[in-house]
């Protein structure tokens, strides 16, 4: 699942957050493909602080596989030109290209995922196009990612990561808090980041105001 | 008739928790009482099922020369010498897993098929080709645990494979698989020292098939080369692995709780305590 990132101004608070981040869960980011949103960065610094912005985010070893929020032209003639641009469809070469019709035979898929198993160590479970509900627990070293939410009715004690589609309206629940990891949208946190008072609860995992929050249903 | 038979790994993921002993003293406890069982060395390049089993200066070929065709099935085979229906299959000490392919370990679980009830897979530690291969045509799972974090990790970890990565995980058959919980020591798990039994079994979600608790007779009986159910039947140990064979068989054995070894002074208080 590839990350977004978005750079602001000042560049130099921003590069020192985020190697903050990339201390405290550096896992979080290993191989997992990054996609740079330079918009911000294109309306405040014009379009030299591009490069120096793709060229901080490389010397930090993000595999850095597409740019969006800029016009591909800007960054024609550069190294980084090769990187995929626009990736919500402004392609406009993409648009061209005369579409056969959709096949009408295949069934559409599944805005949910069911797993009534337990997702052990190792496993990873990643369904982009909507909801995973998992009945049984996720173990230590299991991560799913889910489009939109995530339900787990059982211990959450791997990661979860949920909104790669829909953001921040997301949520994860699950019946036994011991995860090692949760994410909504692009907010993540760590266990160390809630403590012990959660720990063992059934919680539910939401976006408020730009922040993640852990709130216990009992 | 070979649809009879049963092949049965023993696994952990982790090192060290006692699957090779495991193997050995089901295999004897499932011989004893009277079937004909087979224990299969799947550590090629560590082996010491045969050291466990006592029968180190009789081995001459190993899995990996009847894998590759060097050697005759009935040539490995070591017939042990105190039970007449368990024999070893050695692994070879001069290779590594890379020896085994696939199809020579199909080939050879097939020809075992054919003359033993019970073949038992001992697993090496770790994931990769070894325990791939060891576990690859099992029909049911011993997962060996130690009630410790990392163990109950690792044998999560294995379980998933187990699910997906066999034969049967890949023609959509169950594959039956039981929790085998090694070096349990009650009192410690009440001090809190050690995780407690219903906590690996809330983790690993599969069904208990016996509880051995920590024990220096199991120590003495690998150095002396015998499984612990002939080297001393009335261990508590012993009991555990001939329990855990019975329920292997289809008997229901409720599994005791491992007593809590308490010395003069604790039974005292503990006495109080209940008075009071």
């Amino acid at each position: 699942m590839a990350l977004v990132v978005a750079p602001e101004f000042p560049m130099t608070n921003w590069f020192a957050a985020f190697d903050q981040q990339l201390r405290s869960a550096a896992d979080f980011f290993a191989d997992r493909p990054v996609v740079a949103d330079l918009a911000a960065t294109l309306e405040e610094g014009g379009p030299e602080a591009l490069l120096i912005v793709l060229d901080g985010l490389e010397a930090r070893n993000l595999r850095l596989v597409g740019v969006e929020g800029v016009d591909a032209a800007l960054l024609a003639g550069t190294r980084w030109e090769r990187l995929p641009k626009a990736l919500h469809g402004r392609d406009l070469a993409l648009e061209a290209r005369s579409d056969p019709s959709p096949p009408p035979e295949a069934a559409p898929s599944p805005p949910s995922l069911l797993i009534d198993r337990p997702v052990r160590s190792g496993q990873s479970i990643v369904f982009e196009d909507g909801d995973v509900t998992i009945v049984g627990p996720v173990s230590s070293g299991a991560e799913v990612m889910a489009g939109g939410s995530i339900h787990v009715y059982g211990s959450l004690r791997g990661r979860a990561i949920a909104g790669l589609k829909t953001g921040a309206a997301a949520r994860i629940f699950c019946r036994k808090l011991e995860a090692e990891l949760v994410g909504v949208g692009q907010l993540y946190r760590t266990a160390e980041h809630w403590g012990a008072a959660l720990h063992g609860r059934p919680v539910q995992v939401l976006c408020d105001r730009g922040a993640l929050r852990l709130s216990p249903f009992d | 008739m070979c649809c009879m038979s049963k092949v049965m790994v023993v696994t952990s993921g982790k090192g060290g928790v006692g699957k090779t002993t495991s193997s050995a003293s089901l295999g004897a406890a499932l011989a004893q009482a009277g079937q004909n069982v087979v224990v299969v060395d799947f550590d090629v390049g560590l082996r010491n099922l045969d050291l466990v089993m006592g029968a180190e200066r009789r081995v001459v070929f190993d899995l990996v020369n009847v894998v590759q065709g060097d050697a005759k099935l009935p040539q490995a085979l070591i017939r042990d010498k105190r039970i007449e229906t368990l024999s070893l299959l050695p692994a070879s000490q001069t290779r590594d897993k890379d020896a085994l392919t696939e199809e020579g370990v199909a080939r050879v679980i097939d020809e075992l098929r054919e003359r033993f009830d019970w073949i038992i897979c001992d697993s090496p530690a770790g994931i990769e080709k070894g325990a791939m291969l060891a576990m690859r045509f099992a029909d049911l799972a011993v997962v060996v645990a130690n009630p410790e974090v990392s163990s109950v990790r690792d044998s999560d970890r294995i379980i998933g494979m187990l699910d997906s990565k066999t034969q049967r995980a890949e023609n959509g058959d169950r594959l039956e698989k039981h929790l085998l919980l090694t070096r349990y020591d009650a009192g410690r798990a009440a001090r809190g020292e050690m995780m407690k039994v219903e906590d690996v079994l809330e983790i690993l979600a599969i069904p208990l098939l016996g509880i051995v608790v920590e024990s220096p007779d199991v120590l003495t009986a690998s150095n002396m080369g015998s499984p612990i159910t002939l080297h001393n039947p009335a261990s508590a140990a012993a009991r555990a692995y001939t329990d855990a064979a019975r329920r292997l068989l289809g008997e229901d054995v409720a599994v005791s709780a491992p007593p809590q070894r308490q010395g003069f002074i604790s039974r005292l208080f503990g006495r109080k305590a209940a008075a009071a």
